[in-house]
């Protein structure tokens, strides 16, 4: 089943630096974290697609995450083209008319 | 997140010094007024959006709006100019008075738009002051879609603004569960792919594949008959439409994988539709089958390993790691399967 997830992900969160906020519970559209007893912990670390949120908005810097361009065709433009890959350049930016994706 | 620095940009610093272009004296703009009527000719902008049509036209002006009858303690709820955003929030909100903060997203989606930063620190705080927001409402609070979080500080927010960023659900059909305590519950918070969710996703796939498909159809029909084109046409339409609707039943974790399947099944169809019934198979007919066999999977499974930057469920890491496992695999069996459809072509037309 294609939403069983491995761990596919660049997310590292360091617990020590955690002040218990719970600002990357309340962020995440994945439930990766859970706050238990003052403090983050990483509940569902598979299901992480690096959107970055947590990491925005962790006051302690005790989340990094790689996020970026997630988009195929993007990645594809870039090598392409010898570019970095970037969303804008490929289906979903202000200059595509007529394509899209979002 | 590489791109982003949520609120080092110019702007945010200068309302920090506090000599941002509101001066203290003068009245605030007039904001824009709204309501929560759907009508007709925005739900034909909804469907043109739903197709790609023009897709970079489906804007609303960026700014504050009222709606309903807001006063200063009326809370405040951010979005993005993109319509299909914008109405699913104020369709939301019927009965409630509210303003509502529009940034410029260039007419992209929220969750889109916070991960290229348009909807973002810098973005938002300028939108808080050149909107006379802070004059507006007496209280601190903004209310941001939980997805804008990707390229929202809330921090940042506070320091360069002194509003506090309170993140609402991910859906705005859950904002009115969400007002009154301003809470919302884990189901609120997580995001969900549901068949109507990916059903919406399909036409725009399906037109961004067109020209290439037919082209391919074509050419197909004119190598190697009405079968060979159907077949290449039903080997996009179900990498574009049936891959997304069948996406939770698939067998395999990676998306290409279930592309190579559902693509293996298409082909097996099209040979099928080839077998002439008799044996011994014609040397031409068979290296037809098997150039059909090995051309028609490969294109499947692009489209589906494609589908991973329409999903929410995978990662840059993820989609990274299936283009380079399947990418050689897909253009080996793609340039072996064409060779195949053409010589069985030619040897065709040399034997006629």
């Amino acid at each position: 089943m294609a939403t069983q997830l491995q761990a596919i992900n660049t997310l590292q969160y360091d617990s020590h630096r955690c002040i218990g906020c719970g600002m990357c519970a309340t962020v995440c559209p994945h439930g990766v974290f859970a706050v238990e007893s003052k403090r983050a912990r990483l509940v569902r670390y598979e299901t992480c697609m690096e959107c970055g949120a947590c990491q925005v908005n962790c006051p302690t810097q005790a989340i990094t995450v790689d996020s970026g361009v997630g988009c195929a065709e993007a990645y594809i433009r870039g090598i392409l083209t010898g570019s970095e890959p970037r969303c804008d350049n490929s289906c979903c930016g202000e200059g595509s008319n007529g394509r899209g994706c979002c | 997140m590489n791109a982003l620095s949520p609120g080092h940009g110019p702007l945010a610093d200068l309302f920090v010094t506090g000599i941002g272009p509101s001066a203290k004296n003068a009245p605030p703009p007039v904001p824009f007024s709204t309501d929560s009527q759907i009508t007709w000719r925005q739900r034909w902008d909804h469907w043109q959006a739903r197709w790609g049509y023009r897709r970079g036209d489906h804007r609303v002006p960026p700014g504050l709006y009222a709606l309903g009858e807001p006063d200063h303690s009326s809370p405040v709820l951010v979005t993005a100019n993109y319509t299909l955003s914008f109405d699913a929030v104020r369709a939301a909100l019927a009965g409630h008075s509210c303003y509502l903060l529009v940034l410029d997203t260039k007419g992209v989606n929220v969750w889109c738009a916070a991960g290229k930063g348009t909807f973002g620190t810098d973005e938002l705080v300028e939108r808080v002051f050149s909107t006379g927001l802070h004059q507006i409402v007496d209280h601190r609070d903004l209310i941001l879609p939980q997805l804008g979080a990707t390229g929202v500080s809330a921090q940042l927010v506070r320091r360069h603004s002194g509003f506090r960023v309170i993140f609402g659900p991910v859906r705005a059909a859950d904002i009115p569960a969400f007002l009154p305590q301003r809470k919302a519950t884990p189901g609120m918070r997580r995001v969900t792919f549901t068949l109507v969710e990916r059903l919406v996703l399909i036409p725009v796939e399906i037109v961004n594949t067109m020209l290439p498909m037919i082209v391919a159809g074509l050419v197909l029909y004119l190598l190697a008959g009405p079968v060979a084109a159907l077949g290449v046409v039903a080997a996009v339409l179900t990498g574009t439409a049936l891959f997304p609707l069948l996406l939770p039943w698939m067998p395999f974790h990676d998306f290409s994988a279930n592309g190579f399947l559902l693509g293996g099944i298409v082909a097996l169809a099209c040979v099928w539709g080839l077998w002439p019934g008799a044996m011994p198979l014609d040397w031409v007919l068979a290296l037809r089958m098997v150039g059909l066999l090995l051309g028609l999977p490969p294109v499947t499974a692009y489209l589906a390993m494609n589908f991973t930057g329409a999903t929410p469920i995978t990662s840059p890491s993820w989609v990274r790691r299936e283009m380079k496992r399947y990418i050689p695999l897909m253009a080996v069996s793609a340039i072996l399967g064409m060779v195949g459809v053409l010589w069985s072509a030619i040897a065709g037309w040399l034997g006629r």
